[in-house]
Order: structure tokens, then sequence, then C-alpha cells
């Protein structure tokens, strides 16, 4: 049972925390801290499932929450729909295509795979900035009265954070409970070997299929969230190449294939990003950072944060997932 | 009629480019089994090499290829024991990673130096004129150093020893060291083929369209479509892919916006994929 995990009470620990901390004297900068920090561990988490469960590498996984943000984006100014059934409709449409598209390429093996996720990326971004309903390249923005049902935009932005803040929660409880099923355990077995793990019985092609449209599910309701906050989207900033591939480098920090890892990366890296934007000398160079530290991660410690302290305190597997 | 007849042309001579830098993605990917991530900085650094070479001496930019392929080789030496040395033989994962963590590197650097905006090689062949159409000296110039530079790849692959020591090392690494070829030497200097092949592709490309140091990814994308085209580890079947490309692209061009290229080409990647997974000239499965 999940609930007998202690990790799962600290994942809703660390939520709380999340919730509490900005209310506790209505700190606006920290939420907005704390915000940017949430849809990293969301991004990571749901990365996780790809590359640390199934073992294979997704570099546009940020379709997922750019998709996921126009259909948001669509949903709320266009048709006039309440702001979480669009986000929960955004995150089922972009985990039924993410299905479909599955299925088709994910009959390729691993480096194909991981190709073809880069010609996802830039073709789904060729397509929405030819797609005349979504405002070609010069994108969308919100009406101001999306907000009203919220009681207004201030009331609005602190309901997007707790739904945000929701996702990233139960982000981190997908990944466990998928981990600790026999769906995980199948997960694994393709991983370390897909053709003995199809000769056991596994269905290798079904089983991606579905892992990769659930790590599509929660970035697109994320998406849809953060955009419907940002009131505008266009597709340089939905499909930000760079964020896609900064997720890995997060994912590869923490530690492939560990809930909390895929959460601490995402969580550090977002803290390191942010101090490098912030700093004059260095802001220029914060590509170069991540990625000589994304090099050093895999060249010297490919287990990351979470592989390191493993080793260091072995037991520390039973409580630390 | 004529028009597209003088686009297909057009899309013919980019295509030899395209296929020089697919020529050495498909080399490093044969020869190590290492997807090299870093292809499209690695164009783009080709393209700033001819620009700051060009900048600093006026003369015809195709000699400046010469400088450029041994610009290549350094670098290709350079990132071999930077990033891929250490993970030659480990899982495909670690090495799509390293290659893509100098990759985000390089780039930082290239934005950081030369930001976003877009450059040009500022170089003008005569053209020859048909009827109404004129094709520009420098796509033909660019078409044609492509082509003998892919000869001589191929003469070096099928007539030197080194270039037999790197096919063998291809085919079987481990037969190739019991018969006294160290494959640690022949695998660092394939991999500096690989990328001096693709700083020259990237340095035509400059010769031909203004870039900037993001625009590599497209011609990765490219070289991507024309390897799996073409299937693995061969060389010169890239070329004819990249070609078959380049046609493509300028059978559609009068028909359809450019923006819309990459979605066809990302159609046709996956469709090639799924259906000849070993490329069209490969031969079919056996296992």
């Amino acid at each position: 049972m999940i609930l007998r995990r202690p990790f799962f009470w600290i994942i809703l620990l660390v939520a709380a925390g999340f919730i509490y901390a900005p209310l506790h004297g209505n700190n606006v900068s920290l939420r907005e801290d704390l915000i940017l920090i949430a849809i990293a561990i969301i991004l990571a988490s749901n990365l996780n499932l790809m590359i640390g469960y199934t073992g294979y590498v997704n570099f546009g996984h940020i379709v997922f929450y750019g998709l996921g943000g126009y259909v948001g984006l669509y949903l709320t100014t266009m048709r006039g729909w309440n702001l979480v059934l669009s986000a929960l409709v955004a995150g089922a449409v972009v985990s039924f295509c993410a299905f479909l598209f599955g299925l088709a390429i994910l009959r390729l093996r691993g480096a194909y795979f991981a190709l073809a996720t880069i010609g996802i990326l830039q073709a789904v971004q060729a397509f929405v900035s030819n797609f005349d309903p979504w405002g070609r390249s010069t994108g969308m923005y919100l009406s101001f009265e999306s907000y009203r049902p919220l009681g207004g935009a201030r009331h609005a932005l602190w309901i997007t954070y707790y739904l945000i803040v929701a996702v990233m929660a139960l982000s981190m409880i997908v990944s466990l409970t998928i981990k600790n099923s026999k769906f995980g355990l199948g997960l694994f077995a393709i991983r370390e070997d897909e053709d003995a793990a199809v000769v056991l019985g596994v269905n290798a092609t079904v089983y991606k299929a579905i892992v990769y449209s659930v790590s599509a599910f929660l970035p697109a309701v994320a998406g849809a969230l953060m955009f419907f906050k940002n009131g505008m989207i266009d597709p340089s900033i939905a499909f930000e190449y760079m964020l896609s591939l900064e997720g890995i480098v997060m994912l590869m920090l923490g530690g492939q294939g560990s809930v909390i890892g895929a959460a601490l990366g995402g969580a550090l890296y977002e803290k390191l990003r942010s101090y490098l934007l912030t700093s004059p000398v260095l802001s220029n160079f914060h590509l170069v950072i991540a990625g000589g530290l994304l090099l050093l991660v895999v060249l010297f410690a490919p287990g990351g944060l979470i592989g390191w302290l493993y080793r260091l305190v072995p037991r520390a597997r039973k409580v630390i997932e | 009629m004529s028009g597209i007849l003088a686009s297909m042309i057009d899309g013919v001579l980019v295509g030899a480019v395209y296929g020089l830098a697919a020529m050495g993605l498909s080399l490093i990917w044969g020869v190590m089994d290492v997807i090299n991530l870093t292809h499209g900085s690695m164009i783009a650094l080709g393209m700033f090499c001819m620009y700051l070479l060009f900048a600093a001496v006026h003369i015809n930019a195709y000699v400046l290829l010469l400088p450029t392929i041994g610009f290549g080789l350094i670098i290709g030496l350079v990132v071999y024991w930077m990033a891929v040395h250490w993970v030659v033989g480990r899982s495909m994962l670690m090495s799509l990673l390293s290659t893509f963590a100098v990759n985000m590197m390089v780039i930082g650097i290239g934005t950081a130096i030369w930001s976003t905006s877009p450059y040009n090689v500022n170089f003008l062949l005569p053209g020859i004129t048909i009827g109404a159409y004129t094709f520009t000296g420098n796509h033909i110039a660019a078409a044609v150093s492509a082509v003998v530079i892919a000869l001589a790849l191929q003469f070096f692959l099928y007539r030197t020893r080194t270039g037999k020591a790197i096919r063998a090392v291809a085919d079987n690494r481990d037969a190739a060291e019991l018969m006294g070829i160290s494959s640690t030497a022949v695998l660092s200097i394939a991999f500096a083929i690989g990328i001096a092949l693709a700083c020259t592709s990237g340095a035509l490309v400059s010769t031909l369209f203004p870039f900037t140091i993001l625009s590599g990814g497209v011609y990765q994308l490219k070289s991507f479509v024309v390897t799996i085209l073409a299937g693995l580890g061969k060389p010169f079947g890239a070329l004819v892919a990249g070609v078959l490309l380049g046609l493509l692209e300028g059978v559609v061009t009068p028909f359809i916006a450019v923006s819309w290229i990459p979605l066809i080409e990302f159609g046709l990647f996956v469709v090639v994929l799924v259906a000849f997974p070993q490329g069209i000239f490969g031969k079919r499965a056996t296992a």
C-alpha cells in the first residue's frame, strides 16, 4: 500500500510547506520562486518515468508542456471554460496524442527513439507556428475576463499556484506508485534488457506507449496552468528547446530512476539557474555551466546525487525512493 | 514548369552540402556506435570559423575550406578526449548525454560571444544564367566542393591503410584489435574526421545563407534524416541521400511555405525509420 510508504508522507509534507511558506506574510516574490521550482520538479519527475524508469531518452519532453499550455489557453480564452476543467482536458488531449504517437514511434529502439523526439519537438513547433486558430507565431493572449470567475487577477494567481503545487505533489506520487507497481517492474525490465523483457511476457510496445502518455499528462496540465498564469503564449516560449534540455540536466543531477532524485535535481538546478541568470558576470554562461555539470555527472557520477547518497548510506534506500 | 526544374536543380546543389554534413554523422555513428549530438553545434562552429577567416583575409571563400578542415580536426580531437572516449562502449544513453552536454557548452559559449543575431559571409561568385533563371556561383561551387570532399573521404576509407583500419574497427573492434590495430587511435581519428566534415559543411552553408549560432540545429535534423535514409555507416550513401533530400525540398518549396519544411522532413524521418530501419540503401534486417 502506498499509504504505508514513509516517502508518501514526505511528499505531502513538502507540498504543505510549499503552500504554507508564501502564504505566511503574503510573500509574492517567494511564491514566484517556488512556482518555478514546482514546474522544474514536475518536468523532471515526469521525464524520469521515461529516462530513469524505462531507459528511453526524450529530448522533446517540453512539447507536452507547451501543447498543454496551448490547449488550456485556447479553452479558457476562446471557449470561456473553467480553468480546472480546461487544464484537465488539456492534459487528457495531449496525453491521448502522446499515446497514439507513442504506438508509432516507440517501435523504435533506444537511440532512434531519442532522435525521433528531437524531430517531434521541431515538427510540433513548426505546426503550431503555422496554425491559424492558435495565432501562428504571434501566439495567444489571455483576455482579462478569464480571471473573473476566480475572483479577480490577484486571487486567480494564488489559485493557480495552489493547483500547480498540487500537480507537483501528484507528479511525485505518480512516480512513487509506478515504481512500486507491476507496471513499474515491467518498465525496469525494459530498461535493463528489452529483448529479455519481451520474452518474459512484457508487452514492451504497449508499456512504452502507456508510460510515454502518462509522462505527458501532468506536464500538460502544468503547462495549461502556467500559461494561464502568465496570460500569454507563443511558440518560442511554449516549446523552449533549452528548457527541454535543462530538464535532462536536472534529472541526471539529482539521480535518474529515483523519485526524490528527480525532484531534488529539479529544485537545485532551478535555484542554480535563477542565481546564474541574475548574476551579471555569469548570466551569459548559464548554458555552459549546465552543460559542464551534465558532462561531469555523466562521466563521473551516473547515479547523480541520490546515487552518491545510496553508496554512502545504503539504508537510505528504504526511506528515500 | 521550368520554375520547378530550376528549383529542383538548386535543391540538388544544396542537397550535396546536406549530404556532406550527414557523412560526418554517419561515419561517427557507424564506427563507434555513438550518436554525435554535438553535430549541430559543430556545423555552427564551421560557419563561424569561415566567417572569421573570411573577415580576416579577403580571399576566395572556397580556399578557406582547407583551414576549416584543419580546425575541425583539432576540435574533433578535443571533443573526443573530453567527452567521447570515456563513454564509447557504455550504454547509448551515456554517449547521447555526454555529447549533448558538449553541445550545450558550445552553444552557450557561442551565444555569449556572437549572440543569436544573424551573420553572413559576403562573398559572391559569378553565376550561370540559363534562360530566365540564374544559378548562383556559390551554390555550384559549394556543391562541387562537397562532392570533391566526399570523394576524397571515399578514397581515404577504401584506399589508405588508416582508412581501412577505420573500416575494420567499425566492422569488429575486437577482431581489429587482435590484428594489431590500436582502436583508440582509430576511434579518435574517425571522430575528428566526422567533426571536420560537420565543420566543413557548416562553412559551405555559410557561403549560401545567413546563419546564427543556433542554425546548426536545423542541419543536424537534416543530417539525421539523411543518415537514416542512407543507412548507417555508408558515407557515400549519405551523399546520395542528401542530394535526394535537397531534391525533395526543391520540389516542395514552390508550393508551400518554408516554415512547414521541418514538419515534412520529420514525417519523412519517422516513415523511413519505421518502414526501412536499415535505410533505403541498406541490407534487409536479418535478425
